[in-house]
């Protein structure tokens, strides 16, 4: 593939109206769940709240920071595909899309909660890329598996 | 003038291709290519002269050593350095500084006493500084960087002070490409008394360095920033600080005599150098010098300085994009850090990747930089002698390409 195609198959137009529409950006001011992220690479920082439902499911997510548009369109994703899930669901969910990402499995093999995911499938050419894409997904799960405030560093 | 078309000849790498584009690069200060010439030096040290340096009595032994002083040699030349002896070899400049923190430092700084480093420091000129500050209850202080990326000289001399110990700055900004005043910050921490360590490793591959001039007390920079191998860098200091420094790592070539209860360490500069050293590094980087001698560094600045000027044309024509660094061409080098409006550094650097151009994005580890500047990181294009005019307007197609593939109109779904 050269140049001109491949920007355009890593910043998808679905990538970059993620990026474009600030949704789910923000922050909970009373969470159940707060994660701080970092990714020592470009020096970025994402912190992830979260709010819990009556039925004990995630029902809400905020993701803030300054970031590259993988990472703010991936933080986005990630955002709408975990809402409304249980906490092992989200979980589960966020190994798949670790999965896919680091080429364990395939786009075509992403659970249907993921489909919006599948944007982010062209990030695993760029390999100094792919932790801009899996910082998020990192983050709340960390949030998720402390069940308070935590704090996330991708690896360097 | 600089003959580029036959320069790029010595450089193979230049003629390859990156995403089906001709590769520009134009990442010089984060490392150099190399040269035939000195990668054939690396190959002939491997094939005709390998052993070790100091310790076999045959042959091989003493063609390595002889290649290791030699480059000794012609570093301190290079440096107008007094005496061959005057410098070190260690990894990279990291290193060097590190040296200077562990065996000067830690002896001669104490609870109370102050480091005065810059605002424009490169992690490598900072991190130790505060590790040694933590350990000896030191503080450290910085000279300001102004709006337009400069050093604060009108606040330089009020922050040197009787307990100042040591004046350590860049000589080139890393991260902005500004040129320090080096003679003037080096007489004005001698009139009061404190040492002085140069960070060169910006400085070294493009312009004349005179450490008798200068007269300063350390200058460190890296082989690879300047077409010599990775892993070999350099500290010079002056005699009399390294005998009286204390030995840095413990081990074989640093000793002169040991026994079960200790030892005694060997003359300067092998007191700093234990464990075999980066031979084949320092007789490549050997050709690395002869190879910048040819091309002079009048011819190259020129070439440098003509390829920024147009950097900086386009990028002065082009509204969405913000120059850091001062605004004078004199005032800084072959360095253009930029950003493109509402695009994230990362984005520009993996846009411009898919054109072929090779530039460094990030926080260019000067973090607190970044954040004095108020941005998160930028892009950033440097230059060397092998840069041709044409790879400057591809630079300027690249920001063209990239800022109208990320400009999007506004609540588009």
């Amino acid at each position: 593939m050269e140049g001109d195609a491949e920007l355009r198959n890593l910043y998808q137009e679905a990538l970059l109206d993620y990026y474009q529409s600030g949704a789910h950006k923000g922050k909970i001011s009373a969470s159940d769940f707060y994660s701080h992220g970092i990714n020592p690479v470009c020096g970025d920082e994402l912190e992830i709240t979260m709010k819990k439902g009556g039925d004990g499911n995630i029902a809400q997510i905020r993701y803030a920071g300054h970031g590259c548009v993988i990472s703010q369109a991936s933080s986005a994703i990630m955002a709408e595909s975990l809402e409304g899930k249980s906490v092992q669901d989200a979980l589960s969910l966020v190994s798949a899309f670790k999965d896919m990402m680091l080429s364990k499995a395939a786009p075509e093999s992403l659970p249907e909660d993921l489909e919006a995911a599948k944007a982010l499938e062209g990030v695993r050419r760029f390999p100094t890329r792919i932790k801009c894409a899996t910082l998020a997904w990192n983050t709340v799960a960390q949030g998720l598996s402390a069940r308070g405030k935590s704090e996330f560093k991708e690896g360097a | 003038m600089l003959d580029v078309r036959r320069i790029r000849e010595d450089f193979p790498i230049l003629s390859r291709t990156v995403h089906g584009k001709p590769l520009v690069y134009l990442d010089n200060a984060a490392t150099t290519q190399k040269p035939r010439q000195v990668v054939a030096a690396l190959a002939e040290f491997y094939e005709r002269h390998n052993a070790n340096v100091h310790r076999g009595v045959h042959t091989l032994s003493d063609e390595a050593t002889a290649l290791m002083d030699a480059a000794r040699r012609k570093t301190a030349e290079f440096l107008h350095a007094p005496k061959p002896e005057t410098v070190v070899f260690t990894r990279n400049t990291t290193e060097s500084i590190n040296l200077v923190a562990h065996s000067w430092g830690r002896k001669f700084v104490s609870a109370g006493d102050e480091i005065l480093l810059t605002e424009m420091e490169h992690h490598s000129n900072l991190v130790p500084w505060q590790m040694l500050a933590k350990e000896k209850g030191a503080r450290l202080r910085f000279i300001p960087v102004t709006e337009d990326g400069r050093l604060d000289l009108a606040a330089a001399p009020g922050l040197i002070t009787a307990k100042t110990k040591l004046v350590a700055f860049t000589a080139a900004s890393n991260a902005l490409g500004t040129l320090n005043p080096v003679p003037g910050l080096i007489a004005l921490a001698k009139s009061r008394g404190a040492r002085t360590l140069v960070d060169a490793a910006q400085w070294t591959p493009h312009y004349p360095t005179d450490v008798a001039s200068w007269d300063c007390d350390f200058l460190v920079f890296s082989a690879h920033k300047m077409m010599g191998p990775t892993g070999l860098g350099v500290l010079y200091a002056k005699e009399e600080l390294l005998e009286a420094m204390d030995p840095f790592l413990g081990g074989g070539d640093m000793i002169e005599r040991v026994s079960w209860e200790g030892f005694t360490p060997n003359v300067v500069p092998y007191k700093f150098e234990a464990g075999t050293p980066n031979i084949a590094a320092a007789a490549a980087f050997s050709a690395a010098l002869d190879y910048l001698s040819r091309a002079g560094f009048a011819a190259l600045h020129e070439h440098e300085a003509a390829l920024t000027k147009r950097a900086l044309e386009i990028f002065a024509e082009f509204p969405a994009a913000t120059v850091y660094g001062p605004k004078e061409p004199g005032a800084r080098g072959g360095i253009v850090s930029f950003n493109i409006e509402g695009v994230h550094p990362h984005d520009v650097g993996t846009a411009f990747d898919l054109e072929g151009v090779a530039v460094r994005a990030g926080h260019h580890c000067c973090q607190p930089l970044m954040g004095r500047l108020k941005v998160g990181g930028t892009a950033r294009a440097s230059f060397y002698l092998y840069n041709t005019m044409n790879e400057v307007e591809a630079l300027g197609g690249a920001l063209a390409k990239t800022a109208a593939f990320f400009k999007r109109p506004a609540g588009v779904k």
